[in-house]
């Protein structure tokens, strides 16, 4: 029976070329922009780490005072940390895994004769990064925790930076020339770029794209003078950029592992006795503490751009203008053939059967958009990797939203359907057959 | 004419005419937001600022020994003053628009508060003349003040600052700038000059009050400067990027040197609003093109179906006018209730996203205009089909009865 219906549909959307081009055309292009926006909402708003994010907490602290309050409402939390607090929080060692972190911009001299320095994203961290992070390594391994304190100079370079320095090659005990120190190599990581870049959020200005280039122990860097891109002071004084420890400033992030729930809300309870020792000591002025989990975090802080949720929304806006416009065109097609309807449940077609053909026959309509709309949403993201937005090289269509185009086809296509095939089934024979 | 069969017609053919008005109340209500959005943003490409924004170039030079900037960089700008055609040039910390904000409260009274984010801006000797600043009220830093001021702590040693005009009417409204004194915290500087108004380095992260609020302190030659402006004629703008590169190339080996002209910085900054503005009228085209298309379908199958009753009206005396404003009437009436429907979903859409992005109140006229947007595109759908309908003969009418 499913064949025969084919045929019927096939034959009656070869009869009006016009309208079921407009049709499939329309349908493929509110599809197109659907998946095309889509896509990148789900990779701007998708998971860094899938298999750990449960475990990863964003530890928040207020050293700030109450009359000059961090934010505008006075409701947030300062999204940084100051040197203080975050080598307490690091040092009491309360969480399974912690570390605290800064992003530079660090000039890398290569070695050949000809060779010219350039910037490179770099991260100051502590000795956890890596295994908390899961950053897999292709060489070597990361630095231990007397490396920390020791201030030694070495230093973990991402995979992209060993194949354009050192070809590839296994570069461990190798120099590199940061900042104009040489640094001893220890490790290369493989290709690691977790997106959104969450550990960098507020640290830097860049959310998304390539990862980061070298990661080098906190103290040892500062030892060096490298300085962290994001400085925000409180308080009367001003520091510069030399005397950060000691500073009224936040300027470090940090991440801490906790397996269970009961270990966060153990390391909460931990934070607030913090805090209040804080006032306690004169310190802080307001005890408030906040423990976000890694998606909650990204969640609050929004770090998908509020135009990428908008042309969302737009598209989504655009696809049921398209939806509701095949509904006409698809009625007006199925009420012009009312006497081919009359003759086939004269001739003794049931309700259901007339339903089912008419359905199928959207579906059709609504396969073909999806084929066409696949092809536009190719389009789009090709013309989004041309954009000059951070995660333009990201954007891939992936097998899950391959699959999804055609559900989100057959969906609305027969939603589209259901009134028209409706309106069909309920013609009645006798008027129909008279007429003809 | 007469609307009461028009209206009694269209009761007997609701779905269609629901769908109609359907589309056309979605499409009027996408597109007003659409192009509210647009219009902001275009808006925010076209922010004004007080500099040559043409004339200047921009290098920047990173990583170099900070030690030894006293002796380098008048050594450099020297260099650079020979290349043929710039007029002017200076080191300077940061530039409007360089995406690299360095802010800062700047209050009247020691020890006050304030939300507003100022954009701090360092400028080497000849930095007015080489950014192409204007000077409305007081006067330009002397070369004493340039030569005795330094940089501590992020903030000026120095005693004098240039305050933009904006800045001047906010922080002392009704009176003069010129000598009253700016604080952050304890520190004060005597305000010497007022410049037009000149973009923050990072207007979006800045905040609405911060977009103008911007001072311009002197510093003699320091590491902290990492920017050579070189002021040219246009013409000339992008060879002399091309020269200063190489030139600072040379002269700073050990450092990462980059040159950009001003119009690039400009429109790199805005590349992001701009691609959105394009996507925004993109979607737009597309929609009407799809609820014209939509409208052309539904009434040229609407025509179909009526065409004995074209016929019959034809044969009582219609006259093909009739028939062709019937369709109009119709379509006029359909869209009325589409639009009216579309506006109270626009205004709607408009308070959801107020509330949940940054977004002001749409102005009143962007109702009434998109209104009118769709009752045209209404018009000219419905024209091909209406004419087809008014091209039925009369002896239709006795046929197939």
């Amino acid at each position: 029976m499913f064949a025969y219906y084919l045929d019927l549909a096939l034959r009656s959307l070869r009869r009006n070329k016009v309208l079921t081009t407009l049709m499939v055309l329309a349908l493929a292009l509110g599809i197109g922009a659907t998946i095309t926006t889509l896509t990148v909402l789900k990779l701007l708003s998708g998971d860094p780490l899938p298999q750990k994010s449960t475990q990863l907490f964003y530890p928040q602290l207020d050293p700030y005072p109450k009359d000059q309050p961090f934010s505008r409402s006075g409701k947030r939390l300062p999204w940084l940390m100051s040197y203080v607090d975050a080598m307490n929080l690091l040092h009491a060692r309360k969480a399974e895994r912690q570390a605290v972190m800064a992003m530079s911009q660090v000039k890398v001299t290569p070695q050949a004769q000809d060779g010219k320095p350039f910037y490179a994203d770099g991260v100051m961290t502590t000795t956890d990064f890596f295994p908390m992070f899961d950053a897999p390594f292709q060489y070597g391994a990361g630095w231990a925790s007397t490396d920390d304190e020791s201030r030694e100079q070495v230093v973990v370079i991402a995979g992209f930076l060993n194949d354009k320095l050192f070809g590839g090659v296994n570069s461990v005990g190798r120099t590199i020339r940061i900042d104009d120190h040489d640094f001893r190599i220890i490790g290369v990581l493989r290709s690691w770029a977790p997106q959104p870049r969450f550990y960098a959020l507020h640290l830097s200005g860049r959310n998304y794209g390539k990862g980061d280039a070298v990661f080098m122990p906190l103290l040892s860097a500062r030892a060096e003078g490298m300085t962290p891109s994001t400085v925000m002071s409180y308080g009367s004084q001003q520091s510069d950029m030399q005397h950060l420890e000691t500073a009224k400033s936040i300027w470090l992030g940090m991440w801490v592992q906790l397996s269970s729930a009961d270990e966060a809300s153990a390391y909460k309870l931990f934070l607030g006795n913090y805090a209040q020792q804080q006032v306690a000591l004169g310190r802080f002025q307001l005890s408030r503490v906040a423990l976000s989990d890694l998606m909650s975090w990204l969640r609050n802080e929004q770090v998908v751009p509020d135009d990428v949720r908008l042309q969302t929304g737009l598209a989504f806006g655009f696809l049921l203008i398209c939806v509701v416009n095949t509904v006409g065109l698809l009625l007006a097609k199925c009420l012009r053939r009312s006497r081919e309807i009359g003759v086939r449940r004269a001739l003794g077609a049931s309700r259901v059967a007339i339903f089912a053909q008419f359905m199928v026959e959207a579906g059709i309509v609504g396969l073909a958009g999806g084929m066409l709309g696949l092809g536009f949403a190719e389009l789009g993201l090709w013309g989004i990797r041309h954009q000059p937005a951070q995660y333009a090289s990201l954007a891939h269509l992936d097998l899950s939203m391959f699959l999804f185009t055609f559900v989100v086809a057959l969906v609305s296509s027969l939603v589209a359907g259901l009134l028209p095939a409706w309106r069909a089934c309920v013609v009645a024979p006798a008027p129909q057959l008279k007429a003809a | 004419m007469e609307i009461r069969p028009i209206l009694a017609s269209l009761r007997k053919h609701r779905i269609p005419a629901v769908l109609i008005v359907l589309e056309i109340a979605l499409a009027c209500a996408v597109l007003c937001n659409a192009v509210f959005m647009i219009s902001q943003r275009v808006a925010d490409i076209h922010w004004s600022n007080a500099i040559d924004e043409q004339g200047i170039s921009v290098v920047t030079v990173n990583g170099a020994d900070s030690k030894l900037a006293a002796s380098e960089m008048p050594r450099n700008l020297a260099a650079l003053r020979g290349i043929a055609g710039v007029t002017a040039a200076a080191a300077a910390t940061s530039m409007p628009l360089d995406q690299n904000p360095a802010l800062s409260p700047f209050v009247t009274k020691p020890y006050a508060t304030t939300t507003v984010n100022t954009s701090v801006y360092f400028i080497g000797s000849d930095g007015e003349q080489s950014m192409g600043l204007r000077l409305l009220q007081g006067r330009w830093f002397n070369a004493d003040e340039y030569a005795g001021s330094g940089f501590k702590n992020f903030s000026s040693t120095g005693h004098v600052v240039l305050v933009t005009q904006s800045d001047a009417n906010r922080l002392w409204p009704g009176q003069s700038a010129l000598g009253k004194t700016l604080y952050t915290n304890a520190t004060g500087w005597t305000v010497v000059g007022v410049v037009a108004d000149v973009l923050a380095e990072d207007p979006k992260f800045s905040g609405p009050g911060g977009m103008y609020s911007s001072v311009f302190f002197p510093l003699q030659p320091d590491g902290v400067m990492g920017d050579y402006v070189l002021r040219s004629t246009p013409q000339d703008r992008e060879r002399v990027v091309r020269e200063a590169v190489q030139v600072l190339g040379k002269l700073q080996p050990g450092a990462v040197v980059e040159g950009k002209t001003y119009a690039g910085m400009r429109s790199e900054y805005f590349a992001d609003t701009n691609s959105m503005v394009w996507m925004l009228v993109l979607v737009c085209v597309v929609m009407l093109a799809v609820t014209a298309f939509g409208i052309v379908g539904l009434t040229s199958f609407w025509v179909q179906q009526r065409r004995r009753q074209i016929g019959i009206r034809r044969a009582v005396g219609a006259t093909r006018g009739h028939i062709l404003s019937y369709f109009r009437t119709e379509n006029f009436l359909l869209g009325t209730a589409g639009v009216l429907i579309g506006m109270i979903l626009a205004f709607g859409i408009n308070l959801y996203l107020m509330e949940h992005y940054e977004m002001s109140r749409m102005p009143w006229y962007y109702l009434p205009g998109s209104a009118v947007a769709l009752w045209l595109l209404g018009q000219l759908a419905v024209f091909r089909p209406a004419l087809r309908a008014a091209a039925v003969p009369p002896v239709v009418a006795t046929r197939s009865v």
